[in-house]
């Protein structure tokens, strides 16, 4: 390839990855060379303009149409746009919890890797959002899991944190090698890397040996992928990595990871298995389809797995492991519903989800930093201590458990309309989410009793750092203006996205 | 009446005490709970305006809102559907109603002088609860209404949980769990309808399935079916036996002036809900249940008379006085005719008014003795003569004695039923003997039974005490001697209704 080709592609639209890219070298330099005296915080804050470029970059973008360049392995459509704008809000977020993340050991020498893997992480979750390829898929995400690892590990001397690392690479590879399994069946069928490519091939598949072939290899990526996003029956992972890793990562790995999860599963099922038949005769449905049920399956016994075990959780990190394991298995059945709606519904879902999540997970960390132990306990009397956090963190857990006037109710409301208004109706699947909420509300209001009716062990106020504050703050004011004007998001998707029409393209 | 966003201002209209409490610090009490009451003032003068000018004669239509609030779908595939708008509204009833809340408001108000701690949050919460309450009478859409019934749920477990007596936590959670449970039957319903009409607007929705006799849009079983879930749903609200024991557990535990409201205005949700939606989308389906309906209404009545007359503790009596007064409202819409209805409407409003008069009270003796066991209040006319007689009205008036509200409405209540299902009536008429006997075994036993302590020192009823007392009796026995006070309202939303059921 000559100059001349390299400098005629559109490199434009690959803005907020380079942004991303260039802030992680350059952080990656500047902790090698700075004096060790240096205070790394400062470090954070970079990475944090980094980010903030990027989502103005990213915003600058959104005018243009379906783009892809580099052999249509990086696409610029609505889809991308649309949920790299999550991942980077979300990336935002914890950035500012890592930046006042402060432990009791065992941080302070590696406080400027855990900035710039957090940008690394970042940037495979982008690139997989974006990838119109099964290769850049893979590629960003193994970038992702690979940083996450170290991530969830990044306190080297701390027990818990090496125990969730050991985990979570130990999963996360065999789950990355059961998807690859899967992919090289594809591959192998179709002769071609290229997702639309395959699509195209895949339609006028007639062999019946290949369409077995082809339910094997939408098994296995299933599989694969269901370890990403921590749902039943591949879960058991999340609960003891979530406890262990630093609570930024696990921030991080509930919602950032879990997003990038959703847009991998989408990208694949949606473009591969939409459009290949489930049998020989022309025309029949698409496997996709077929297999519907099952995904509805997966979807209820994760909601019902996650909102029974969580009953039983004393450590606050655990227990909103399971609660993510519980949102995650919502998030499935917008999958399993296939309407009309479902990259509305998943987008603003995940949305109302980020806020929720990384809300709840600022307070976590400050409570838990601040006392050492991550028994739920330790929220008692919060609303005397500090009021305002005990009505932010009540604000965050009504929105996840659903309650009218947040996002979270928004959230599942869109999930239900979707998953009802498609022929056949899932009834028994909304049924079990709707009861599986309620189930939700003891632990949940288990945390609010905490705050609220329970006498505090002691009096000390609480100082609540700048990064913790504006992210509790924003957070707050976003989970309640979407659930009392849920329209600004949708106009601003149905504005921006035009229904996501360009995903097949 | 006539400017705009008239019925937004009077729903949210206590929010705007919320706001000024939140700048009053925590401390300054008889500040805090001047505010509170005042806020519950604007929505009161407000209801107030508008019923006396309906009654003048002007359309209540003008008074409707609707701004879109949220579109799902995209607009330029799918047009107005799987959009949800903001729409208030009032009819007869739903104003009625609204004026109901706004008067227990303000007095519950009054009652909570007898809240001990942290008055900031609790105002707080009271108000917000009043919005909740209000905003649902005033909602014209399904998804409208859920989120004013919800907004209802989380003040009302924090106002049990927090301000309540022993055992409060544990009642805070069953009405938590059991509402949640209610509330999460009924979302399906919505959602049901919402995603497969694409509207979920209340009378849209009426329309399209008066329209489907063909069975197109869902299929009779499938009526069938939301209408079962529907009645559930409200049914835990109302509470209709079995479904009835987390409510008891409220009334026990939780402080006067919240169970003032609870069984003044939370529990007839419930009522207004079966009325509404169940006899105003499924009008045939209701009518192939009404026989059950009555039944289930006989049973609740029998079933709550006979508990009420074994209890020691005088709340207890109220409470399952409560669950046998909401048999009548079932045994009026069981009825499915004129009387029927304007009688289960009519016990609506006025066992909300005596259950809130009568807890007051249990509120203005239990504030004084620190207790409300039936033997040791005893010789209560000794001590507390004024609250005594105030007791044995509102008892008078709860056992249906003529010249009170409750009378009127158990009499149209059996009227309709005698009409229809005269054995079941019958049977039913028992539950009213049983009411004398029970509430009259507990009221004497207070006021004239053996006295088992001193009353030196007790004061009776006194300064603001008197407002609500006062208020709640007055109604009481205007709607008594003047029932057209609240028939007149009705007149066209009950026809409405029978236009619908073909009566």
């Amino acid at each position: 390839m000559d100059l001349e080709t390299l400098l005629s592609y559109k490199w434009s639209i690959m803005t907020p990855e380079f942004i991303i890219l260039g802030v992680a070298t350059l952080l990656t330099l500047l902790d090698l060379f700075m004096p060790k005296s240096v205070n790394r915080k400062v470090l954070g804050w970079i990475g944090l303009t980094g980010i903030l470029a990027a989502i103005a970059s990213l915003i600058s973008l959104l005018g243009h149409g379906p783009e892809s360049i580099l052999y249509d392995t990086f696409r610029l459509d609505s889809f991308a746009k649309a949920f790299k704008l999550l991942l980077l809000i979300g990336a935002a977020f914890v950035m500012l919890l890592a930046i006042s993340y402060e432990p009791k050991e065992g941080i302070t020498e590696y406080r400027g890797e855990f900035y710039y893997l957090f940008l690394a992480a970042l940037l495979g979750a982008m690139m997989m959002s974006s990838s119109g390829d099964l290769i850049t898929l893979f590629v960003g995400l193994e970038l992702l899991s690979i940083s996450s690892y170290i991530l969830a590990g990044i306190r080297k001397k701390n027990l818990q944190s090496n125990e969730a690392s050991m985990k979570y690479v130990i999963n996360g590879g065999i789950s990355t090698a059961i998807t690859l399994f899967g992919m090289s069946y594809v591959y192998g069928i179709t002769g071609t890397t290229n997702l639309l490519d395959m699509a195209r091939s895949l339609l006028a598949l007639t062999d019946i040996q290949h369409i077995y072939l082809m339910g094997l290899a939408l098994f296995m990526i299933l599989v694969g992928l269901s370890f990403k996003l921590a749902t039943a029956p591949f879960h058991m992972w999340a609960p003891d990595v979530y406890q262990g890793a630093p609570t930024p990562v696990t921030a991080f790995l509930s919602v950032v990871s879990k997003t990038a999860g959703f847009i991998i599963i989408v990208r694949i099922m949606m473009v591969v298995f939409f459009n290949t038949p489930s049998s020989y005769i022309p025309n029949s449905m698409p496997l996709l389809i077929k297999v519907q049920d099952y995904i509805a399956f997966l979807a209820a016994a994760t909601m019902i797995i996650g909102n029974v075990i969580a009953l039983r959780q004393k450590n606050i990190k655990r227990l909103f492991a399971y609660s993510s394991i519980a949102q995650a298995g919502y998030l499935l059945v917008v999958l399993a519903s296939m309407s009309v709606f479902m990259f509305d519904t998943l987008w603003f879902y995940l949305g109302a989800y980020l806020f929720m999540n990384l809300g709840a997970f600022a307070i976590i960390q400050l409570i838990t930093q601040k006392t050492g132990s991550e028994d739920i306990s330790q929220f008692a009397g919060l609303y005397r201590r500090a009021p305002i956090l005990a009505i932010a963190m009540a604000i965050f857990i009504l929105s996840l458990a659903g309650i009218p006037g947040t996002a979270g109710f928004i959230g599942k409301l869109n999930i239900f309309m979707g998953a009802l208004a498609v022929e056949p109706a899932h009834y028994v699947l909304v049924s079990i989410m709707i009861a599986t909420t309620v189930v939700s509300y003891f632990y949940y209001f288990g945390v609010m009793v905490q705050m609220f009716f329970r006498p505090a062990a002691e009096q000390e106020k609480i100082k609540l750092p700048i990064g913790l504050g504006i992210v509790i703050g924003v957070c707050a004011f976003a989970t309640i203006l979407f659930g009392v004007a849920p329209s600004i998001a949708f106009d601003f998707l149905h504005e921006n996205f035009n229904s996501f029409s360009d995903f097949f393209q | 009446m006539n400017f705009d966003y008239f019925l937004t201002f009077l729903v949210f209209s206590p929010l705007l005490g919320v706001l000024v409490l939140s700048f009053i610090p925590n401390t300054k009490e008889s500040v805090i709970k001047t505010v509170g009451f005042l806020a519950t003032l604007p929505a009161l003068l407000l209801s107030l305006v508008a019923f006396f000018q309906y009654r003048a004669g002007v359309s209540l239509e003008e008074l409707s809102e609707n701004v879109r609030w949220v579109q799902f779908a995209d607009p330029d595939t799918l047009g107005n559907l799987f959009s949800i708008n903001y729409e208030l509204g009032v009819d007869g009833l739903s104003l009625i109603m609204i004026v109901l809340t706004a008067i227990l408001s303000t007095l519950a108000a009054v009652a909570s002088m007898y809240i001990k701690k942290e008055w900031k949050g609790y105002f707080m919460l009271f108000l917000l609860l009043e919005v909740g309450m209000l905003g649902v009478f005033a909602a014209e859409n399904l998804i409208l209404f859920f989120i004013f019934f919800e907004i209802t749920l989380i003040p009302t477990f924090f106002l049990i949980g927090k301000w309540g007596y022993f055992e409060k936590e544990k009642a805070a959670f069953s009405f938590l769990i059991y509402n949640g449970l209610g509330s999460a039957v009924l979302l399906i319903v919505i959602m049901v309808l919402f995603a497969r009409t694409g509207t979920s607007n209340i009378n849209a929705l009426a329309s399209i399935l008066a329209a489907d006799s063909q069975n197109l849009v869902f299929s009779s079983g499938t009526k069938m079916g939301l209408l079962i879930a529907m009645l559930i749903a409200f049914g835990v609200k109302l509470p209709i036996f079995p479904l009835h024991s987390w409510m008891v557990r409220v009334h026990v535990q939780a402080p006067p002036s919240v169970v003032m409201l609870h069984a003044g205005i939370l529990l007839k949700i419930g009522a207004y809900g079966i009325i509404r939606f169940g006899m105003g989308i499924f009008p045939e389906q209701f009518q192939d249940i009404a026989v059950l309906i009555a039944v289930l209404g006989v049973v609740n009545l029998l079933y709550g008379a006979f508990l009420a007359l074994i209890q020691k503790d005088f709340k207890m009596v109220l409470a399952y006085s409560s669950i046998s007064h909401m048999g009548i409202v079932l045994i009026g819409l069981g009825a499915m005719n004129e009387a029927g209805i304007q009688g289960a409407i009519f016990q609506v409003v006025s066992h909300g008014l005596i259950a809130a008069l009568l807890f007051f009270l249990v509120g203005v003796f239990y504030e004084r003795l620190e207790t409300s066991n039936i033997k040791n209040l005893g010789g209560l006319a000794k001590g507390m003569p004024i609250t005594a007689g105030f007791l044995l009205a509102g008892a008078m008036a709860s056992l249906g004695m003529p010249g009170m509200s409750g009378f009127v409405s158990e009499f149209m209540a059996f009227l309709g039923l005698f009409k229809e299902l005269p054995i079941l009536a019958a049977v039913g008429a028992l539950g009213i003997i049983l009411t004398a006997v029970y509430l009259l075994r507990a009221v004497l036993g207070i006021t004239y039974g053996k006295a088992h302590r001193e009353f030196a020192g007790v004061t009776d009823i006194r300064n603001k005490e008197w407002v609500p007392a006062l208020v709640l009796l007055g109604i009481i026995v205007l709607i008594g001697v003047y029932p057209s006070v609240l028939s007149d309202p009705l007149t066209s939303t009950i026809e409405t209704i029978i236009f619908k059921i073909g009566g």
